[in-house]
């Protein structure tokens, strides 16, 4: 690497021209000094995605993810529009995502003290997304076999599940002290659109099913070509971080 | 203990839009300068990957590029008698973190202020007469002028290649423009961003209604571009994963596609990254900055001295910096004293969604990016007669598709299901079919409304929390659902089916995402009682102490933020090379 010739033309405050690069290799690991060098190039700075493929569970047990993957199969129902929820990969999804950073809330602000606020004032729980589902999937589970003849929550129909959905999307099911049924719903039905929608890399959107649902091309990354093709349908089927299924896959 | 490093002539803090233009114009003067940055090192090429920049879950829903609140939050409360608690998640605005700063993840919508802006007291104290501003509305002249802020909104827009059509020139109004604005010296250094079917559309029916639509002034490049700085920048491709993404495609200006390819090859200037500043050191008369102290990521402290200090962080850690260093005296809203947390105020983010007959329309919302779309200006700042309305300040009216990613964009019908098959039929039929336009509207000072340190919550380092008491006050309440109302005529104009008003209403929440518009605490202005810089941007306790952002706004225009923070970088840089060298010491005698 080399620096600019350059002569800096006029020393202000300092008589010496002595730089401060004594502390640049005691700086400390992580910290970095940067010193007319130019831009640096940083390989392997950033790190990919890791594409997430079915196979053995890394967070749910057994029992959690069958109710999961019971749960997103009603929220995102199969129909005419798309595969379900479960056949896209949502519990999937869901189990990758409670067992990184997400699911330990490992990115925010997790100090004490904890206490109730107004709803305005957001989340002030300390329980993590992966407590959150740890404590409330075996008290709807339990909840159902109280009240369902001692069937659990993935062996009810589709419509007594929709009930019991229903239900703790008003806040009614009583999950004990720590849960909050209402606000559970709220986490698993967003966790679940996340990765419905999210790109397929992650797991929970098989074959780019949403985007085919709703006409989203994906990451094209340029339409400069049809920004004035105003009111006309966009041509080109969706592409993922990936590329598509018939890029790669020959069966 | 600190370590003391050998001293500098300049250390920034912070190295975003504001610390990369100040750093790289006082390496121009010759000096040597430290630039301390909290997050990491961040680049097109490296960072940016085009690869997996599009990455809605990682950068929108995760916020990977943003300020984790893990390594700093704030708390918040809507007025004095509450009990404030962490944002645990940012949600209502998102600060910035790393090399660039939030102006990595920004929209690129590049204003300049008002002329009445810069001295808004005054304007409306003439317009309106004195009475009509409420007594705990604490909104107050800036200091300087549009004419003195021209020379360097003109420096910052040819910086970063803003593409646009200039409203007035030398005082001629120009067709297609913004006849609103004040007068510039010359256009935009690059033409009008191409517009999609929505913006199209919301133009031509503002135009039959009477109103005057013009392109928004976009830092999304609508043509390849080299800056004054010999800096080449490529032409924006409308990819519709702009705002809060980094840009892959050297096109969304920013610190790292405008300013760092000439400014980290400068032998005079060294960058640190993941070294977070724990405050400014006084010496004894707590009159004169010896430099600062900074914690590194293995945890060790460093000293760093300094001749000169300039804080350019995120706006609240400006003035968090501020307090905790005990620099300027803190406010005080029980008597109205105090400079330093004076005047916090936020944005006013209205919006009226549209649902038009998925049959005949489709948007392609998809398309677009943060600042690609139209406006209009009649119901911003003072254009209207405010005179029998009942509040002050308005907003600019944009029609702006920033992408359409499906995890965040995809409204449906109101009233319909948020699950199931039910659900699925509502959204897929609004998702190419639905349009908003938003109204980003004024936010006035209040009182009741301030910054200071929290007595409870600290971060990762043991330090005090900001603290932001804030709740809409009631003239902007006001005004927006004057203003919402205006925009909805526009909406229902434009043949929407049903719309949806969203005016901001009380009290402020942290749990949406609004605006990262938060601005004040450390105003600037002539008057030392009420402002913490002076026009120069110099601190009026500690002289050789400058910080730049948008903390030193005394208030909100109806405008985003970031044309006039860069403008004030030029400016305060100007300042420190023209006047501050010559005579090191206060730049205004009070």
């Amino acid at each position: 690497m080399t620096s600019p010739q350059r002569t800096v033309s006029r020393r202000w405050f300092l008589a010496t021209t002595a730089v401060g690069m004594a502390m640049a290799a005691s700086s400390g690991a992580g910290a970095r000094v940067f010193f007319g060098s130019g831009m640096p190039w940083d390989g392997g700075a950033a790190v990919p995605p890791q594409p997430v493929v079915p196979g053995p569970w890394a967070f749910f047990t057994p029992a959690e993810a069958r109710i999961v993957e019971a749960i997103v199969e009603r929220l995102i129902p199969a129909d005419e529009l798309s595969i379900s929820g479960k056949d896209a990969g949502c519990a999937v999804f869901i189990d990758r995502q409670l067992a990184g950073d997400y699911g330990t809330s490992a990115r925010l602000y997790m100090r004490p003290p904890f206490q109730p606020g107004l709803p305005n004032q957001g989340d002030q729980s300390d329980l993590t997304p992966a407590r959150k589902y740890r404590a409330a999937l075996p008290a709807i589970d339990d909840y159902c076999r109280r009240t369902h003849g001692g069937r659990d929550f993935a062996a009810l129909g589709p419509e007594e599940r929709d009930a019991i959905l229903t239900e703790m999307e008003h806040g009614k099911l009583d999950l004990g002290p720590n849960i909050d049924s209402g606000m559970f719903f709220s986490q698993i039905l967003q966790n679940t659109m996340e990765g419905f929608f999210a790109d397929p890399i992650y797991g929970g959107n098989k074959d780019m099913a949403s985007w085919k649902m709703i006409g989203f091309p994906g990451v094209r990354y340029d339409y400069r070509d049809h920004v004035l093709k105003h009111n006309q349908k966009y041509p080109l089927p969706p592409v993922s971080i990936q590329g598509r299924q018939d890029w790669t896959q020959r069966s | 203990m600190a370590r003391r490093l050998p001293p500098k002539d300049v250390v920034v803090v912070g190295l975003g839009w504001s610390g990369s233009i100040i750093a790289n114009e006082l390496c121009e003067e010759g000096l040597d300068v430290v630039a301390l940055e909290r997050g990491p090192w961040r680049d097109t090429a490296s960072h940016f990957n085009i690869g997996y920049a599009p990455d809605e879950l990682r950068y929108n829903s995760r916020q990977e590029l943003m300020l984790h609140p893990a390594q700093l939050t704030v708390t918040a409360r809507n007025d004095p008698s509450q009990t404030a608690l962490p944002m645990r998640q940012f949600g209502s605005f998102h600060p910035g973190n790393g090399v660039g700063g939030a102006g990595v993840h920004w929209a690129g919508i590049t204003w300049r202020f008002s002329p009445i802006d810069f001295r808004l007291r005054s304007h409306y104290t003439e317009r309106y007469g004195a009475a009509a501003i409420p007594e705990s509305m604490t909104i107050q002249d800036w200091g300087t002028s549009y004419e003195e802020m021209e020379p360097f909104y003109d420096r910052f827009e040819y910086l970063a290649g803003i593409s646009g059509k200039a409203g007035n020139l030398d005082g001629q109004i120009q067709a297609g423009g913004n006849p609103f604005e004040g007068a510039r010296r010359r256009d935009y250094p690059n033409p009008p961003m191409m517009q999609t079917f929505g913006p199209t559309l919301f133009a031509e029916t503002a135009e039959k209604m009477g109103y005057k639509p013009f392109p928004i002034p976009s830092a999304l490049l609508s043509r390849s571009y080299v800056n004054p700085l010999g800096i080449a920048m490529g032409q924006c491709t409308y990819c519709g994963f702009c705002t809060n993404y980094g840009c892959a495609n050297y096109s969304k200006a920013s610190a790292q596609t405008a300013v760092l390819p000439v400014l980290m090859r400068k032998e005079n200037f060294e960058l640190r990254t993941l070294c977070e500043v724990l405050r400014v050191n006084l010496d004894s008369t707590g009159r004169r900055a010896t430099g600062v102290t900074y914690v590194d990521s293995s945890g060790e402290e460093w000293e760093q001295p300094a001749e000169l200090v300039v804080l350019c962080a995120f706006m609240l850690d400006n003035v968090r910096l501020m307090l905790l260093s005990g620099i300027g005296k803190p406010y005080d809203h029980r008597t109205g004293e105090g400079a330093i947390g004076r005047n916090f105020c936020y944005q006013m983010a209205n919006q009226v969604i549209g649902y038009f007959d998925p049959k005949a329309y489709n948007f392609n919302n998809f398309i677009g990016g943060g600042a690609t779309g139209t406006a209009i200006d009649e119901f911003n700042n003072d254009n209207f007669d405010h005179g029998p309305l009942g509040f002050l300040g308005g907003g600019s009216t944009r029609c702006a598709p920033i992408g359409a990613e499906p995890i965040s964009k995809r409204p449906t019908r109101p009233g319909s299901p948020t699950w199931g098959s039910g659900w699925k039929k509502a959204m897929a039929e609004t998702y190419l079919s639905n349009l908003s336009v938003g109204c980003e509207a004024s936010s006035y000072a209040d009182r009741n409304n301030f910054l200071d340190l929290d007595p409870t919550y600290t971060d990762r380092l043991g330090r005090p929390l900001m603290r932001i008491t804030f709740d809409f006050p009631e003239n902007d309440v006001r005004m927006s659902a004057y203003v919402t109302k205006k925009v909805a005529e526009i909406v229902r104009a434009m043949g929407a089916q049903q719309i949806l008003e969203n005016p901001r209403t009380r009290p402020w929440s942290v749990v949406p995402y609004q605006s990262t518009h938060v601005v004040g605490g450390t105003a600037m202005g002539l008057d030392p009682k009420t402002s913490a810089v002076n026009p120069y941007l110099q601190s009026w306790d500690v002289p050789n102490l400058f910080t730049v952002g948008a903390n030193v706004f005394p208030q909100n225009s109806g405008f985003n933020p970031t044309g006039t923070v860069g403008a004030l970088s030029f400016k305060a840089a100007d300042a420190i090379r023209t006047r501050y060298l010559k005579s090191p010491g206060p730049l205004v005698q009070v």
